[in-house]
């Protein structure tokens, strides 16, 4: 590895200085979300390479992504929850999907393995609502016949950081539930209702927390639980099967989705239709202004975006993001075409 | 003699001084005038959840994103509570050292266990944090907890602090770790400011048969009384405005109670939490009032602080 750098390292410096002074490159710049930070870097830095174009993303936030995008200071926003149409429309905005993520329950109870434990949306919002109390709840014992329980309290715990997998989380658990929608509701943070528990701050530390409590469950990003290897559990879906979280559960869930009657891409993947589908599967989001005053820059955009779709893939899947359907990204540039202009109200794309 | 000096010399000279004295004058005021910014812009931002919830933000104790409720009673009740157990482990345990390092220490052992504290204010406050989370909180949550809810629990009257499950993190795990943090600041200064009292004083007070105690009680820390509160006042700066440390132990729950074993928020940890994914005006808003109120807070405490100085010097006026 070491030997394979330096021997690089002077190609790269080449690369480098070719790209420097290449006229066509144009760097852009875009902020937002935290969860697909890491995809976002890595498609940058192999952009670069291939095209000698600059993506520069600063990940302060899906909230700081909505506000820079509208006062303008980036090409592109980025958020974890899509905006609403209406909000689109007020601000000039146009929104689209760029890659996808699962939400995983995780527990620690003793003699439970990975997988080996069901839960159905039902229970989940109960025991996040505090009326499931114990694990040896009839409502858990009923789906998980053979399974011996323990009688102990279960202690919920949470996101104590505002961030997007709360949001798909609560907007699964809203969409099952409708005591959670009324009581609580979905967002980037919400007051949660249990009247135990704890937040952590972090995928890392919900996983800490549900680790270290015993009898505890917590939920983090798909990825997160993969790498730490974490007592997930199976989730019965729409069509009434219990699914695993991967890559293929969640890729069937955006195939379920129907984006062709979602205006704005407004569309989160949770509590999706398809046998294979695993109910809290969510989209992140790329925002860019419909009017373009510097076309060149927002075709650019575009471009890397359209790169992504392409031969971003793979980058993704290593880092255990999931890449949108090849139907999809087919809807997502027809809507550039309608709706990015230049100045002169031609296309961009 | 004066004839000697060239006038032009003479004017440089004052022109010199004159320069010295205002950019001295400049940083001064850069200070007040960046204090005065940030309060500026702390009111500006703050200003739609004052005008939504008004003075009840302070009693409130909701803090709804989703309906967008926010009440600021759970963060304040946790930033004075966790710096209060801070404070209170905190100072007795620096005035031990700093008594120690002066007073009773053989000389050879100063100078380490000096470096020593002096180093454990140079830590990062996320490694605090981060040991408190995984090395300090399994320890406490295992031994120490449950002891407290068998031996402390069934006391009258204090009992109900001391009940609940033994997770581990909570209000008084997060005192505790900021006690560590902030003993190396009071007690460094407190040991500097001890060994300032002039050697002739403490003598004739030994002279005259006084203990050790009654030196240090009765002339070292009356002479060195404001340099004292001044390292107390540091230190409680350094709990109010902890961010990192708390936030990873205190359980981060927006829940009222009376148990210190009970996860709570404070008002640096909530900022640090939800302040990126903030979205909406009103939630941005309540947070940034949440900043205002820290910075009201440790303006009050100083204000105290240098009342209760003022009239103890009046107090010695009066009675010599």
């Amino acid at each position: 590895m070491r030997l394979n750098r330096r021997s690089f390292a002077p190609v790269l410096l080449l690369l480098g200085m070719g790209v420097s002074s290449a006229a066509s490159a144009v760097d852009i710049t875009g902020a937002g979300a935290t969860f697909p930070y890491p995809v976002y870097a890595k498609w940058a830095e192999a952009y670069k390479a291939k095209t000698g174009s600059g993506m520069n993303y600063q990940s302060i936030g899906s909230g700081g992504g909505i506000k820079q995008i509208k006062a303008k200071t980036v090409d592109f926003g980025a958020s974890d929850a899509p905006l609403k149409l209406e909000e689109l429309e007020k601000e000039g905005l146009v929104q689209f999907p760029a890659v996808m993520g699962g939400v995983v329950p995780v527990v620690n109870i003793a003699g439970i393995k990975p997988g080996g434990m069901r839960l159905t949306g039902k229970v989940l919002a109960d025991i996040y609502l505090g009326k499931i109390k114990k694990w040896s709840d009839p409502a858990i014992t009923e789906i998980n016949q053979g399974l011996k329980l323990p009688d102990a309290d279960i202690t919920v715990v949470n996101r104590s950081d505002g961030s997007g997998t709360t949001f798909i989380f609560t907007n699964y658990l809203s969409k099952i539930s409708t005591e959670w929608k009324d009581k609580v509701g979905s967002a980037t943070s919400v007051s949660w209702p249990a009247p135990t528990g704890a937040g952590g701050k972090g995928n890392e530390g919900v996983a800490s927390f549900v680790q270290r409590l015993k009898n505890s469950i917590g939920y983090v990003e798909y990825a997160y639980a993969k790498q730490n290897k974490l007592t997930f559990t199976l989730l019965r879906n729409r069509e009434g099967q219990f699914v695993a979280p991967d890559d293929k559960s969640f890729q069937a869930a955006a195939a379920g989705a129907d984006w062709k009657n979602a205006p704005g891409f407004y569309e989160i993947l949770t509590d999706e239709p398809g046998k294979a589908s695993w109910p809290i599967t969510g989209a992140t989001f790329i925002l860019m202004h419909k009017n373009q005053a510097n076309a060149e820059k927002a075709k650019e955009v575009l471009k890397f975006f359209d790169w992504a779709y392409q031969d971003g893939d793979k980058l993704a899947l290593a880092l255990d993001y999931v890449p949108m359907p090849d139907a999809v990204v087919k809807l997502v540039q027809v809507e550039w075409k309608n709706k990015i202009k230049d100045a002169s109200g031609k296309p961009v794309w | 003699m004066l004839r000697g000096i060239p006038q032009t010399l003479l004017k440089r000279q004052q022109l010199y001084d004159l320069a010295f004295r205002s950019v001295t004058r400049m940083f001064a005021f850069l200070v007040l005038a960046l204090l005065l910014g940030i309060l500026i812009s702390l009111l500006i931002g703050s200003w739609p959840a004052i005008q939504a919830f008004g003075p009840g933000f302070l009693a409130s104790h909701e803090w709804n994103p989703v309906t967008e409720k926010f009440g600021a009673l759970v963060p304040i009740f946790g930033t004075v509570a966790t710096s209060f157990i801070a404070l209170s482990i905190g100072i007795p345990v620096s005035f031990g050292i700093a008594v120690f390092l002066t007073e009773l220490s053989p000389l050879w052992m100063r100078r380490p266990i000096g470096t020593a504290i002096e180093l454990l204010a140079a830590i990062p406050s996320i490694i605090y944090g981060m040991w408190g989370l995984f090395v300090f909180a399994p320890v406490f949550a295992d031994y120490v907890q449950p002891w407290m809810i068998d031996y402390l629990g069934p006391i009258w009257f204090i009992g109900p602090l001391f009940k609940g499950a033994p997770q581990g993190i909570g209000m008084l795990t997060a005192g505790l770790i900021l006690a560590i943090m902030v003993i190396p600041f009071i007690a460094s200064v407190m040991r500097d400011v001890f060994e300032v009292v002039p050697a002739m004083l403490k003598e004739s007070a030994y002279a005259v048969g006084a203990t050790t105690w009654e030196v240090v009680w009765n002339v070292v820390l009356p002479y060195t009384k404001i340099g004292v509160v001044g390292g107390i006042l540091l230190g409680l700066g350094r709990a109010l405005g902890e961010t990192m440390a708390v936030t990873f132990v205190i359980g981060n729950a927006h829940r009222l109670g009376t148990s210190l074993f009970a996860p709570g928020n404070s008002i640096a940890s909530a900022l640090a939490n939800e302040f990126t994914e903030a979205v909406g005006g009103l939630y941005t808003s309540a947070l940034i009032e949440l900043g205002l109120i820290l910075f009201l807070i440790t303006f009050v405490v100083l204000a105290l602080s240098k009342i209760l100085l003022y009239q103890l010097a009046k107090r010695e006026g009066t009675l010599t």
